[in-house]
């Protein structure tokens, strides 16, 4: 399968990809890795006319200790993630998370960046950095913003990015020595999640987000409100669902994914990662 | 557009359709046919090929974001008649049965060992899941990638 035609243009610098998305408004696609828009094209569920190639802006390729948070630009792709030694001492559920994207081939092209603006529910690194309160930030056309995850996912495959807007850098709280476990439930090796989670917890805080679990990534916020409420994981974990609206599909109906998300969220949380 | 790829050790300029994809670049315009096209959809890992000496899948990279890059496939492994460690390691562990998937496999194992030159055998299973073999040939392509780091 090959894409239907369209136009190559290659950015070196994020201002360069923002005068080019300007230039040539909804017709345009970035490209980052690709791995989740060269399928699409090829299976013509996407056509853009243009795309702004974005992988070789290497000025959004870093990992940064930025005091209390960890700053990482929207081109570091994910094997570099998962193993930086900055990621894996403050944020490991981050490290943790990257290393389940895909196989080891996926990881040497696919972006942090690219992952989270394609805003696939059911992809990791979205409900992660969710579950770690991380923020984003975008910049355009007047300048950067910065979008809470929590406010970043507004519908299917569909984030709070303006048209004009390129997600720049991710900023994920440290987790400082709370325990985390990832959980990704599936068929295969390589699959996406059937359901998946994310969760740390520190004490009474505890931070849940669910993979494949609705249209948008899910944070499960009566969780970690339970857990605040001094509820035990196996009681918090019941209400895993409380938040999501799952659909049914071949893998799996929307009752049996519910039944998934409770047992993960227990193992999630009681997983003494740390 | 234009594209000037270096494969093999050979650096080709080449006029290409911008939506050419990787593996068509190497199978029709250079005719370099040991990259084989399975899924097409980035899951069977028969088009595995380097990039800047690391394993990506072919399929799913266009040639143009390979423009200016260092391209490996199966066929420039082989120097001077004598094969890759890694080919020897399957030829004679048996870690091929048809052979489709093999080329594949080849160049994931290399960038596994460069990555983690000393694996465990879960860490060669879980580090070749991007890869299928539909002769189910595994156990042998796993006692394959263990011996090529044996031997290094």
């Amino acid at each position: 399968m090959i894409p239907a035609p369209f136009d190559y243009k290659r950015a070196s610098s994020a201002a360069e990809a923002i005068s080019l998305v300007s230039e040539y408004g909804e017709d345009a696609k970035f490209l980052a890795g690709g791995h989740s828009l060269l399928p699409l094209m090829k299976l013509r569920l996407a056509q853009p006319a243009v795309l702004i190639d974005i992988a070789r802006i290497t000025d959004l390729s870093y990992i940064r200790d930025a005091g209390n948070h960890i700053a990482i630009g929207a081109m570091t792709r994910h094997m570099d993630v998962e193993k930086s030694p900055i990621v894996l001492q403050h944020a490991p559920l981050l490290a943790n998370a990257a290393s389940h994207v895909g196989d080891p081939q996926v990881r040497h092209r696919g972006t942090i960046g690219g992952s989270i603006a394609h805003a696939d529910s059911a992809s990791d690194l979205p409900a992660t950095t969710l579950a770690m309160g991380a923020t984003y930030v975008a910049q355009g056309p007047n300048g950067t913003r910065e979008i809470p995850a929590n406010e970043f996912y507004v519908g299917f495959l569909e984030s709070a990015l303006a048209p004009d807007e390129m997600l720049t850098e991710i900023r994920v709280p440290k987790m400082n020595g709370a325990t985390w476990g990832f959980q990704k439930f599936n068929r295969r090796a390589q699959d996406w999640a059937i359901v998946g989670v994310a969760a740390w917890k520190r004490g009474n805080e505890a931070g849940v987000a669910l993979v494949n679990m609705g249209s948008v990534p899910v944070l499960a916020t009566s969780v970690s409100q339970a857990i605040a409420n001094g509820a035990s994981i196996a009681e918090a974990a019941e209400l895993a669902a409380a938040e999501a609206e799952p659909q049914s599909d071949l893998n799996a109906s929307a009752e049996y994914r519910v039944h998934l998300s409770k047992v993960l969220v227990r193992r999630a949380l009681e997983s003494t990662n740390a | 557009m234009k594209v000037t790829i270096t494969v093999n050790g050979t650096k080709h300029e080449s006029e290409i359709e911008p939506r050419t994809l990787l593996v068509q670049y190497v199978r029709d315009t250079l005719g370099l046919t040991g990259t084989n096209i399975g899924c097409d959809t980035s899951s069977c890992g028969a088009c595995s090929l380097h990039v800047d000496g690391e394993s990506v899948k072919s399929c799913t990279m266009l040639a143009a974001q390979a423009d200016g890059c260092d391209v490996t496939t199966i066929e420039g492994l082989a120097k001077n008649g004598v094969m890759h460690p890694m080919q020897t390691a399957f030829m004679e562990n048996h870690g091929l049965q048809c052979g489709f998937c093999t080329p594949g496999m080849v160049m994931a194992s290399i960038s596994l060992l460069q990555e983690n030159p000393n694996p465990t055998e879960e860490e060669v299973r879980i580090g070749l899941e991007g890869n299928l073999c539909r002769c189910t040939g595994y156990h042998n392509i796993v006692k394959s990638v263990l011996a090529a780091a044996q031997a290094k």
